[in-house]
């Protein structure tokens, strides 16, 4: 029960965060145009913020993990998109009247924009290894599995949304449907964790 | 036996045209930061195209080096019949600068014009100015930077233009954050009271009533030229009540632009106000503009 409910969480959340870096350029190509250096402060700022999320959820899986704790990131991730889905306007707008040079506007903007989402979006991957890893010796064969899932997840989350949802959806509405899909999967980690513990207790 | 020479004529005149077509002579190639941007000639009409897998070529600009006054291209005849509402506009912007060939022609026509040309790609600018004899001064600059960031910062200075004319293309067609209502409400704030707007498309299938009910959904009124015989549209549009472009042009300009290849009167008689696109679709927003996938 507990392997197939984390293999498909990590899907989505690998779905979601590239999903979620696509629609960052579009979000700025009004305010910032469509530069390259646009598309290099983006992928600077999701590069970087996924390097934070590994690093802080390897971290976070040596206190006592535990599948609540797992949904629980979902969810903060599904809440740290708000910011962007309400106010990514002014945010842009505050940023292109105090920065002039497009490329540091851009990389300004992208930092405020998508830093703490994808951050918390990355410390899915490595939470994942420690709850499925079972023993010293399979733990290259989990990890290698988990970032199979989870990067197959991200290539279909690119290939869906530049093809299909930009056109059938306007970006906010895109949004929400990260924001839902990681919500629900934030609630599914906390179901399978009430069933393990009921399993336990029985 | 007699020879049908008139046929034979034609025959000779489509067969050289042809050859003349497959033998253009490569100038010039230059990588760019956004695609493979490449100078043509053959018959002394030199042309700026950009490299895409696609089999029909389309040159982004050409001039010809025998008459260097007259506009290769219909599209840019057509857009100098905005010339019919407003003969003496002080400030130009043009965005997308091609080979430059617009401002050069402005330069001339209008001896007191300021013409600002906004060129993303920086290999574009040094290809005009080498290959296709553009020349900054004062009256005739250039900004490097994406379109969109030029007019938000320009509203942001307050700056307005009598003539805004959109001529910018990436490989497949208009880049899609210049089709936007927000972006033309941005263009429609920048220009002067009673400004005009002129912008080349040739959209076909669904992005074209797309396209047309953006541009209605910011300026109401359009009046459309469709080229003689390419596939281009010209869109005019203004910030003002009544959009009326005159039938008749004074003959001075008429005169004066028939140097340039430009027929006024023939290309004024032929811009039309009729609605020839399906108005129930949605306007692109900033939110939704799959420009390039609808125009699949």
């Amino acid at each position: 029960m507990k392997k197939p409910v984390i293999l498909s969480l990590a899907f989505c959340a690998g779905f979601s965060i590239m999903c979620f870096e696509l629609l960052g350029g579009r979000l700025l190509a009004p305010y910032f145009g469509s530069s390259v250096y646009v598309w290099g402060s983006i992928i600077t700022v999701f590069m970087l913020a996924l390097s934070i999320g590994y690093l802080s959820g390897g971290r976070y899986s040596m206190q006592k993990p535990n599948l609540f704790k797992y949904g629980g990131i979902f969810i903060l991730s599904a809440l740290s998109l708000m910011p962007t889905i309400f106010f990514s306007e002014s945010i842009m707008g505050w940023v292109f009247d105090r920065i002039e040079d497009p490329r540091y506007g851009s990389l300004t903007a992208s930092l405020f924009l998508f830093f703490l989402p994808t951050a918390i979006m990355g410390m899915i991957a490595p939470y994942s290894v420690r709850l499925l890893t079972q023993s010293k010796d399979s733990v290259g064969q989990t990890a290698g599995y988990l970032y199979f899932i989870s990067t197959l997840g991200s290539a279909i989350g690119t290939i869906i949304t530049s093809f299909y949802l930009v056109l059938w959806l306007e970006i906010n509405q895109i949004f929400w449907l990260i924001f839902a899909m990681m919500f629900i999967a934030g609630l599914l980690a906390n179901v399978a964790a009430m069933r393990e513990k009921n399993e336990i207790t029985n | 036996m007699k020879l049908p020479t008139n046929q034979l004529i034609c025959l000779i005149l489509i067969l050289a045209n042809f050859f003349s077509y497959l033998g253009a002579k490569e100038l010039h190639r230059e990588r760019s930061l956004y695609r493979n941007v490449i100078v043509t000639e053959k018959n002394k009409i030199r042309c700026m195209r950009f490299e895409t897998r696609r089999k029909k070529i389309s040159n982004q600009a050409c001039i010809n080096l025998k008459k260097p006054n007259k506009l290769v291209f219909e599209y840019t005849q057509s857009i100098l019949a905005g010339l019919a509402y407003n003969p003496l506009p002080k400030n130009i912007l043009i965005i997308g600068l091609g080979g430059g060939v617009l401002p050069q022609a402005f330069e001339k026509i209008l001896p007191s014009a300021i013409i600002t040309s906004v060129e993303i790609d920086p290999a574009v600018v040094s290809i005009a100015k080498k290959y296709f004899n553009y020349k900054e001064n004062d009256r005739v600059k250039t900004s490097t930077q994406d379109g969109r960031v030029f007019v938000k910062r320009a509203l942001r200075k307050k700056l307005s233009y009598d003539w805004i004319i959109l001529d910018a293309f990436n490989g497949d067609y208009i880049p899609e954050h210049l089709l936007t209502v927000e972006f033309l409400q941005e263009v429609k704030n920048l220009l002067s009271d009673g400004g005009i707007l002129s912008a080349n498309t040739f959209s076909s299938s669904e992005l074209y009533n797309y396209e047309s009910v953006t541009y209605q959904a910011v300026f109401n009124q359009l009046h459309i030229l469709h080229s003689p015989t390419k596939g281009n549209r010209i869109i005019f549009a203004c910030n003002c009540k009544n959009f009326k472009i005159p039938s008749e042009s004074t003959k001075k300009l008429a005169y004066q632009l028939e140097s340039y290849g430009v027929e006024l009167d023939y290309l004024v008689a032929r811009i039309s106000t009729e609605i020839d696109w399906d108005e129930s679709v949605k306007p692109l927003t900033d939110q939704h503009s799959p420009a390039n996938l609808l125009s699949r």
